[in-house]
């Protein structure tokens, strides 16, 4: 667990430099859908990795996000960066709408994944539907750059703020995963039974992790918005999306802090490599991921980062177990009640 | 003085009553034993106490407050602790981590929870697995585990279903020894066990249950010459 900070700050402090040293802007785009993704596949871990509560339907939230700070913008002339927060806590409330409905009557598995699809495939005909989203032709964001309207002419200024939130949300993730709630969280993922037994409110906990899982990834689509100028149903609420949400956390490591990055790190290269070599030859991208899905269901089905904590976690045991046995013994006997 | 007082009980699964009008108490400092033949209804009884079942008929009251329709949460909150007849491990979470998981339950740093962990698994006699992963430990260890994470929890009450099972015989006298010390340090225990010898050794009162009834309760040398409970658990007399 110690180790995690350095390695965060590691990250952090290479990603803080990347810009200096590559110029191009095709690389840096790429760098750019690296933490992009990092960030939402982070946000999906909260709920899917730690909790155990697997959600096949992230889009819901990455899509509220999006056409909210979209439409506040377009329509009203909000600020986007107000409409960041605004998406936030709209995907919050959908997100403890869709927890009550389904925690309440305790749907667990693959029928709360259901559920989950279900209702962001509900979100896509709604917007779908009205003209206030503009139906099926999705939201136009007129580019006229200013730092207040979350709008940039540098690349290399969208990607250090989408380095800020990938980096903020790892942190907190961190913090998270040591703290009461995190131990809750894996508790439940783990056996619901013993964790009520031990004094965890299984449905609170439930809820505090969908909606903190929803909102974070409700800002990844207000980014996404911004960066990209161009939203519609297809590219924000379909089950394409919420299945790139996953991508990255399921083969870095679901319930690990490092897992959505490393995960991201091997992914999006390699899908925009296949795009470039067989450009011509739709879905190459798709298949590679598919490939690389089932490689690491096969050999390594905890993910990269949980492989490598359960392989070399056994050394640093074997050191922790001498250091207690050095400091053991004086607390035997006393008894806390 | 009366910590649990358990009134009436009944739990019917459909048709079938697994627990008919049961009375109990677990009095403070207390160690009852709970035993009787498979399928007496001894799981059932724990499992409506602790709100994992909710009993159709009955009160149960701690510290006078009724318990009944609490959930499994707020029942060990309140302070009532258990363990599983069928273990119920954070299989991928180490050793620690599970009895973290229990301290918890009233510490709120990771800090306090994890010294209070370590405490435990120092009680319970198992440091050297603290950082083993809970699915590779042998059936005993993980039973022993769920004590340590029951008792990690803080609890005022301790309910033992069946810990000593697949334990050898100088592990049973271990295990005997630190069953007396938690209830020394204060806690009262409740525990089903099927070893005859150690529920003779612990029992400060013994409860015998046999299709759903209780059918004695009292000083354990005195409910074993009963003739109903000898034949609930030998059969009746050849000859």
């Amino acid at each position: 667990m110690r180790k995690f900070p350095i390695l965060i700050s590691l990250a952090l402090l290479i990603f803080t430099f990347f810009p200096l040293i590559v110029k191009d802007q095709y690389y840096m785009h790429i760098a750019i859908l690296i933490l992009y993704y990092a960030l939402v596949s982070q946000a999906w871990n909260i709920l899917s990795g730690y909790s155990g509560q697997f959600s096949f339907g992230h889009a819901a939230f990455f899509g509220t996000g999006a056409y909210t700070s979209s439409i506040l913008f377009t329509k009203l002339g909000v600020s986007p960066w107000i409409g960041l927060f605004a998406g936030a806590l709209i995907a919050a409330l959908i997100g403890l709408f869709i927890g009550y409905l389904s925690f309440r009557f305790k749907l667990r598995g693959v029928f709360f994944s259901l559920g989950t699809l279900a209702f962001a495939e509900i979100l896509r005909i709604i917007i779908q539907n009205f003209d206030i989203f503009n139906k099926t032709l999705g939201v136009l964001i007129p580019y006229k750059p200013d730092p207040l309207m979350f709008q940039f002419s540098s690349r290399t200024t969208y990607y250090y703020i989408i380095l800020l939130f990938a980096f903020a949300v790892t942190v907190l993730v961190y913090y998270i995963s040591r703290s009461k709630l995190g131990y809750n969280l894996v508790a439940i993922r783990e056996n619901e039974d013993a964790a009520q037994s031990l004094g965890v409110n299984t449905y609170k906990n439930k809820m505090i992790a969908i909606a903190i899982s929803a909102s974070l990834t409700a800002i990844g689509g207000t980014f996404y918005a911004q960066y990209m100028l161009f939203i519609e149903p297809a590219t924000t609420f379909s089950n394409d999306v919420s299945i790139n949400i996953l991508l990255p956390a399921i083969i870095g490591g679901a319930g690990t802090v490092l897992g959505p990055i490393v995960g991201s790190l091997i992914i999006i290269p390699i899908g925009e490599l296949t795009t470039t070599l067989f450009g011509n030859f739709v879905g190459a991208n798709l298949m590679a991921y598919g490939v690389i899905l089932i490689l690491v269901m096969l050999y390594l089905p905890e993910g990269i980062v949980g492989w490598f904590q359960n392989k070399f976690g056994k050394e640093k045991n074997a050191k922790k177990k001498k250091d207690n046995s050095i400091n053991g013994g004086e607390d035997v006997g006393t008894f806390k009640n | 003085m009366e910590l649990l007082k358990i009134k009436g009980l009944t739990k019917r699964f459909a048709g079938l009553v697994a627990v008919n009008n049961v009375n109990l108490t677990l009095n403070k400092g207390e160690i009852v034993g709970l035993v009787g033949p498979n399928g007496a209804g001894k799981t059932t009884l724990f499992h409506s106490v602790c709100g994992f079942h909710t009993p159709e008929e009955g009160s149960v009251k701690y510290n006078g407050k009724e318990i009944i329709g609490n959930k499994p949460e707020h029942i060990c909150k309140e302070g009532i602790a258990r363990t599983f007849q069928i273990v119920q491990p954070f299989g991928n979470l180490t050793v620690l981590e599970n009895v973290i998981v229990g301290a918890f339950n009233r510490e709120k740093s990771y800090k306090e929870a994890e010294r209070l962990a370590l405490e435990n698994l120092d009680l319970i006699g198992i440091s050297s697995l603290a950082y083993s992963r809970m699915k590779d430990l042998t059936f005993p260890n993980q039973k022993k585990v769920e004590v340590a994470r029951a008792l990690a929890t803080s609890p005022e009450v301790l309910f033992l279903d069946e810990v000593m099972s697949g334990l050898n015989p100088s592990e049973v006298n271990e295990f005997i020894e630190l069953i007396k010390n938690i209830r020394d340090s204060g806690i009262s225990i409740f525990f089903i066990e099927h070893l005859m010898s150690a529920v003779m050794a612990l029992s400060d009162r013994l409860a015998v249950m046999h299709l759903g009834e209780k059918i004695a309760d009292g000083d354990p040398q005195e409910v074993m010459k009963i003739p109903t409970v000898v034949e609930a658990y030998l059969g009746e007399e050849v000859s």
